[in-house]
C-alpha cells in the first residue's frame, strides 16, 4: 500500500531504523551482503515513514530468509519456496497490509520458481526482495541456479553444467509490471530501489547481488571494485541516455535490436547516438534484461521495468464488491436453504 | 409436444391418473434406479433431476455416482459407461441402495456392467437403437441380449428411444448429433410417468438453463414430454409404481451433496466467526466441486483463490490464516501428500486452518473417480516430526456440512490445522438434509488479540491455544515460523529441553479436544459379542446392516467415529465390554490398526477396497458369520 494510510503521521514521533530492528540477534556470518540489505531496508522504510504494523515480511528457507526475524513488523519465517505463496494469501485476505517476500536465488527459482512466475503473473501487490548469491548458502556451497556455467562447488566439483537461470527475464516473461536490479555495496542506489519497490502498485521484483563471503566470495567484484566497476556497470535512468565507464566515455547504443558499446571519445559518437532509455518500455527491459549473457556487455542496474496492470487483489475485492452491488449481501440462511427446499 | 400447453392442462390431473391410460400403480416401500449409459450420455444430470424431483416430494433418497475418469470415455465401451444411481424409500434410509429393482440402459454395455447387480424380477429399461452390432461388440454380446435369453429373468422394457427422440425434433432443424443429446430426458420422461411423478421440476429446470437458448429448451421440453406420454399411451408398462414420503421429522428440507455440504458449513463457520472465508486450492477430482461452488459465493464474501498447484493452495491459506481470515483448502489424496510439509507449518505455527481431504483410489494417481477410505494412517501421521493434527469425517453427504463446520469450529478455537476426511462417495452422493439455521449452530469465538500487554505470540489460554494476531494491530508485531520455538516468547530455539516440553505442550493442546466433542454414541446393548465400528463413508452401510438384522433379532451394536483424532473419550470403554469388534472400512484395516495400538485390543478387519462402497448385504453377511461362531 503506498496511500497514507500506512505513513505514520506528521504528530507522532520520527521513526528511524533502529525502531525497524527487532531484538534478535542478527545470526548471518560477519561480512555478509545481507547485513546491507537489511540496513538499506530498515532505514528506507523508516525514511518513507512507513507503519510498522502495517507491514509485512514473508520469507521461505535459506540465509536470505531469516530476514523476518530482524524486522520489528509482522512476520513470517515458513517453508522453502513457499515464501511467494504465503504473501499472496496474506494479501489478498488483507490488502490494507504492505506485504514484502525476502527470498533466495535458491528459495525463489528453484523450489520456488512455480510460486514466484504465478506471483508476477497475477500481479499481486507484493514487494519481492530477491537475494541473489549465485549459490546455497544454508546448505553449505551447492550450487544455485544462477550459478555460472562451469562453476565448481561441493555438489559440482567438476563444474557445473547447467546454465544459470535469469530471474529478471523470468519475471519479465512472467508479465512482471516492476523490475529492478541493485548489488549489496552500493547503499544509496539500494535504498532508492527500495523506494521504488515500495511505491510500485502490483508484484515488485527487486534482484539484489549479494556477496556470499564463506562459499561464493567475490562473485560480483566486477561490479565492486574499482579497476573494474566503471566499465562492468551500467546505471539505468529513465529518459536517460545510457551512458557509464570512467568520466562516462562510453554508452549503449542499438544497432536494430542488438545493443552494443561504443567509445564516446572516438570521435565517430556522441552522446545523441545513445540509447535513452524509457522504463516503461518492456521490449526495452527485455534487452536488458539479456545483457548478463554478453560479456561485452556491462550489467545493468536500477529499474528495468515500471508499468501499471490491474492487481489481482484489488480484482478480487472488486469482483466481491461489484457483485454484492448486483445482488445485495447474501444471506447465508438463505443459503442454507438453497432454492429447491420442501416442507415435511 | 408440438404445442404450448402448459404440462397441467394436457390431461394430467396431479394424481397420476388421466384419461387416457389406467395402468395400475403399485405403492412400494423402497426403488433402487440407476441411469446408466456412455460418459456423453447426460446420465448423472438425469439421475440428478430425477432424484431432487423425488426428493422434493419428501421420498427418502440416497445417490451414488459413478464414472469414468475419462470425460469422454470411448463409446459404448465398458469402461466407458458412467452411471448414477438413486435408491428412494418411504422409510428413513441410509444407503444408495445395495440392488437395482430397474435400470435404465442406453446402451449394450451399461447392461453389461450392471447385470450382476440388478436384482431378480428387475426391470431394464433400454434404449434399443444402441443395441448395434458395433455396440453389442464392444460390451462382448456375441447376440443382443434383448432378443436372446441373456435377461430372461428380468422385465425389459425395450425402447427405440433415439429414433423416437429425432422424430420428436425432426421439424426443429437441429443437427442430429444435438437432436440426439436430447435422448436422456425422453429416457428420463418415461421414468417420471411410470414412478408417477409429473416432470415440472425438470420443465422449470430446462427452462432455466436454457433460458439463452430457446431452441435448446424447445427441444428438451419436447423430448422430457415426449418420453412422459410415451409411457402412458404405449401401454407397454404393465404397471406403474409410486412411494409414499417418508416420515421424516417436521422441518424444511433441501437436497445435498457432500461438496455443496462441505461448501455450505465453510460459509456458516465464517459467518457465524465473523471472519472472512478464504479458500486455496487446486482442481483435482473429486473434490473440485468445493472450489467451484465457493468461487460462486462472492456474494457472500467468500475469496477462492486457484492456485498454481497444491502446494500453492495451502500456502495461501495458512498466508490467509496469518491475516486473520478463516482459512481452507481442499483436495484429494494425490493433492494432500502434496500439502504434507505445508500441514506441518501450520501445525507448528499454530494458525487456524481446514484442510479437507475428499478421498478417492490411491495410491498415486490410483482412481481419480472411484471412492475409498485409504488416506486415513496419512491424515492420522503423513508428516515429518510429531506432528499432531485432529481429524474428523464425515459420515454422509449432508453430514459433510456438519463436520466441515466443526472442523472450523476446532479450528479456530484450537488456534490448529484440522483435517476433515470425506470421499467420493459422499462427496457426489446426496440425499435430504434438513436445513440448519444459523441461530441453531453451535457459536464460534474470536477474539483477536489487540491489547500489548502481556503479548507473546506463544502464550497459551485454557485451551492451551496462542493469541491470534491480526497484522495491522498496532503494538503486537511479532514475528512466528517454522523453525522450533521458545515456549512462550515464540523466539527461535534449539534448547533441547524447550524441544521436547514444545513437542508435548502440541500434543497435549490436541489430545484435550477430546473434552470438547461429543461422546461416542452406541447402537444396541452396551456389552455383548459384537460391536461394529465404523468411520466416515461406510455408516450408510454399516447401520442399514446392523439395524436390518437387529429388526430379525439378532445381538449386534454399533458405534460410529466422526472424531477420529481425538478420538471420543468413551471409545475404549465402550469397545472394551465387547468379544469382538468388526471394523469395515474402504481400506486395508487402517482404522483398525489405530484401535489396536490406542486400546490394545483385537479387531476383526473387514477390507474392500474395489473404489466402490460396501453393500449393505456384505456386512450382514460378515456380521452373521461372526455371531455363528
Amino acid at each position: 500500500m503506498n496511500d497514507n494510510n500506512n505513513k505514520i503521521n506528521a504528530s507522532e514521533s520520527a521513526i528511524t531504523a533502529k525502531d525497524f530492528a527487532s531484538d534478535q540477534y542478527v545470526r548471518w556470518c560477519p561480512g555478509c551482503g545481507d547485513f546491507s540489505i537489511l540496513a538499506q531496508t530498515q532505514r528506507t522504510l523508516a525514511s518513507l515513514g512507513l507503519k510498522r504494523e502495517k507491514m509485512v515480511f514473508i520469507a521461505g528457507i535459506g540465509c536470505s530468509s531469516r530476514f523476518p526475524y530482524y524486522m520489528n513488523t509482522y512476520g513470517f519465517h515458513t517453508i522453502h519456496g513457499r515464501a511467494t505463496a504465503i504473501a499472496s494469501g496474506v494479501k489478498c485476505a488483507n490488502p490494507e497490509l504492505s506485504v514484502w517476500v525476502a527470498t533466495g536465488d535458491g528459495d525463489c527459482l528453484s523450489i520456488g520458481g512455480n510460486h514466484f512466475i504465478h506471483l508476477v503473473r497475477r500481479n499481486i501487490d507484493i514487494k519481492v526482495l530477491l537475494f541473489n548469491n549465485k549459490i546455497y548458502g544454508l546448505t553449505k556451497g551447492q550450487y544455485s541456479p544462477t550459478s555460472d556455467h562451469g562453476q565448481v562447488t561441493k555438489s559440482s566439483p567438476y563444474g557445473t553444467i547447467e546454465y544459470p537461470v535469469n530471474p529478471l527475464s523470468l519475471a519479465l516473461g512472467a508479465g512482471g509490471t516492476f523490475i529492478a536490479r541493485s548489488i549489496d555495496r552500493e547503499a544509496k542506489h539500494m535504498q532508492d530501489m527500495i523506494t521504488r519497490t515500495n511505491n510500485h502498485k502490483g508484484t515488485a521484483v527487486l534482484e539484489i547481488f549479494q556477496n556470499c563471503l564463506i562459499f561464493n566470495d567475490g562473485a560480483y567484484l566486477k561490479y565492486t571494485e574499482k579497476e573494474t566497476k566503471d566499465d562492468s556497470v551500467l546505471f539505468l535512468n529513465h529518459n536517460q541516455p545510457l551512458v557509464f565507464g570512467e568520466n562516462n566515455s562510453k554508452g549503449i547504443k542499438l544497432d536494430g535490436w542488438k545493443p552494443v558499446v561504443v567509445d564516446l571519445n572516438d570521435g565517430k559518437h556522441s552522446i545523441n547516438d545513445l540509447l535513452v532509455y524509457d522504463e516503461t518500455n518492456r521490449e526495452l527491459a527485455f534487452i536488458m534484461s539479456e545483457f548478463d549473457v554478453h560479456p561485452l556487455l556491462p550489467m545493468p542496474f536500477g529499474v528495468f521495468l515500471d508499468t501499471v496492470r490491474n492487481t489481482y487483489d484489488t480484482d478480487m475485492e472488486e469482483q466481491i464488491k461489484e457483485s454484492m452491488k448486483k445482488t445485495g449481501e447474501g444471506n447465508v440462511d438463505d443459503l442454507l436453504k438453497g432454492n429447491s427446499s420442501w416442507e415435511i | 409436444m408440438e404445442d404450448e400447453t402448459p404440462f397441467e392442462e394436457t390431461g394430467y390431473n396431479g394424481n397420476g391418473k388421466n384419461g387416457h391410460n389406467q395402468t395400475e400403480i403399485k405403492y412400494v416401500d423402497e426403488v433402487t434406479i440407476r441411469f446408466a449409459g456412455d460418459s456423453g450420455d447426460g446420465m448423472q444430470l438425469t439421475g440428478t433431476q430425477f432424484a431432487e424431483t423425488l426428493a422434493t416430494d419428501g421420498t427418502d433418497i440416497g445417490t451414488f455416482t459413478d464414472y469414468p475418469a475419462e470425460i469422454r470415455a470411448p463409446q459404448g465401451t465398458l469402461s466407458g459407461v458412467s452411471g448414477l444411481q438413486i435408491h428412494f424409500s418411504s422409510r428413513d434410509i441410509h444407503t444408495p441402495g445395495d440392488e437395482i429393482d430397474v435400470l435404465v440402459a442406453m446402451n449394450p454395455a451399461a447392461i453389461k456392467v450392471n447385470l450382476k447387480n440388478i436384482k431378480k424380477h428387475g426391470i431394464i429399461i433400454a434404449n434399443s437403437d444402441a443395441f448395434d452390432k458395433k455396440n453389442l461388440e464392444l460390451a462382448g454380446f456375441e447376440t443382443n441380449p434383448l432378443e436372446d435369453d441373456t435377461l430372461q429373468h428380468l422385465h425389459i422394457y425395450s425402447i427405440p428411444i433415439t429414433k423416437t427422440t429425432l422424430s420428436v425434433l425432426k421439424d426443429m432443424n437441429l443437427s442430429v448429433k444435438t437432436a440426439q443429446k436430447c435422448k436422456n430426458f425422453f429416457a428420463l420422461g418415461v421414468l417420471y410417468w411410470l414412478y408417477n411423478r409429473t416432470p415440472d421440476n425438470t420443465l422449470q429446470w430446462i427452462q432455466e438453463k436454457f433460458n439463452k437458448n430457446a431452441e435448446l429448451a424447445e427441444a428438451n421440453t419436447r423430448v422430457l414430454k415426449a418420453g412422459y406420454y410415451y409411457g402412458e399411451t404405449t401401454e407397454i408398462f404393465t404397471s406403474r409404481f409410486d412411494i409414499k414420503p417418508a416420515a421424516l421429522p417436521k422441518g424444511t428440507y433441501r437436497n445435498l451433496n457432500g461438496n455443496d455440504a462441505v461448501a455450505l458449513g465453510l460459509v456458516a463457520a465464517a459467518k457465524k466467526a465473523k471472519l472472512q472465508l478464504f479458500l486455496g486450492s487446486y482442481p483435482i477430482t473429486p473434490a473440485s466441486e468445493i472450489l467451484q461452488t465457493l468461487s460462486k459465493y462472492k456474494p457472500y464474501g467468500v475469496k477462492t483463490f486457484q492456485a498454481e498447484d497444491e502446494i500453492a493452495g495451502i500456502c495461501t491459506a495458512i498466508g490467509a490464516s496469518f491475516a486473520g481470515a478463516l482459512a481452507a483448502t481442499t483436495t484429494s489424496g494425490p493433492g494432500m501428500s502434496l500439502k504434507t510439509e505445508a500441514i506441518g507449518l501450520a501445525v507448528i505455527s499454530e494458525l487456524p486452518l481446514v484442510i479437507v481431504n475428499v478421498q478417492r483410489g490411491g495410491p498415486s494417481t490410483g482412481l481419480p473417480t472411484k471412492t475409498e477410505q485409504a488416506d486415513l494412517l496419512q491424515a492420522l501421521y503423513g508428516r515429518n516430526g510429531e506432528c499432531p493434527v485432529p481429524v474428523v469425517a464425515a459420515a454422509s453427504p449432508s453430514d459433510c456440512f456438519e463436520m466441515a463446520y466443526e472442523a472450523a469450529r476446532i479450528a479456530i478455537k484450537y488456534m490448529t490445522p484440522v483435517i476433515l476426511m470425506t470421499d467420493g462417495y459422499i462427496a457426489q452422493g446426496s440425499e435430504p438434509w434438513k436445513v440448519k439455521k444459523l441461530t441453531e449452530l453451535q457459536s464460534i469465538e474470536v477474539q483477536f488479540k489487540t491489547n500489548p500487554e502481556g503479548f507473546f505470540p506463544y502464550v497459551r489460554n485454557e485451551f492451551l491455544a496462542r493469541p491470534w494476531v491480526k497484522p495491522g494491530t498496532k503494538g503486537l508485531e511479532h514475528r512466528i515460523g517454522g523453525l522450533e520455538k521458545q515456549n512462550i516468547t515464540g523466539n527461535i530455539s534449539y534448547d533441547p529441553e524447550n524441544h521436547h516440553i514444545m513437542t508435548k505442550i502440541r500434543a497435549k493442546k490436541i489430545k484435550n479436544i477430546e473434552l470438547d466433542i461429543p461422546e461416542l454414541e452406541l447402537v444396541g446393548e452396551r456389552e455383548g459379542k459384537l460391536i461394529v465400528l465404523s468411520w466416515g463413508s461406510t455408516y450408510g452401510a454399516v447401520i442399514s446392516a446392523v439395524e436390518n438384522l437387529r429388526a430379525k433379532g439378532n445381538k449386534v451394536s454399533h458405534a460410529h467415529l466422526r472424531y477420529i483424532n481425538p478420538l471420543p473419550k468413551n471409545t475404549g470403554s465402550i469397545l472394551k465390554k465387547f468379544e469382538q469388534i468388526l471394523i469395515p472400512e474402504n481400506n486395508f484395516g487402517q482404522l483398525s490398526k489405530l484401535i489396536r495400538s490406542e486400546f490394545l485390543l483385537e479387531t476383526i478387519s473387514l477390507p474392500k477396497v474395489k473404489g466402490v462402497p460396501f453393500k449393505a448385504l456384505e456386512i450382514e453377511n460378515k456380521i452373521l458369520e461372526i455371531l455363528k461362531h
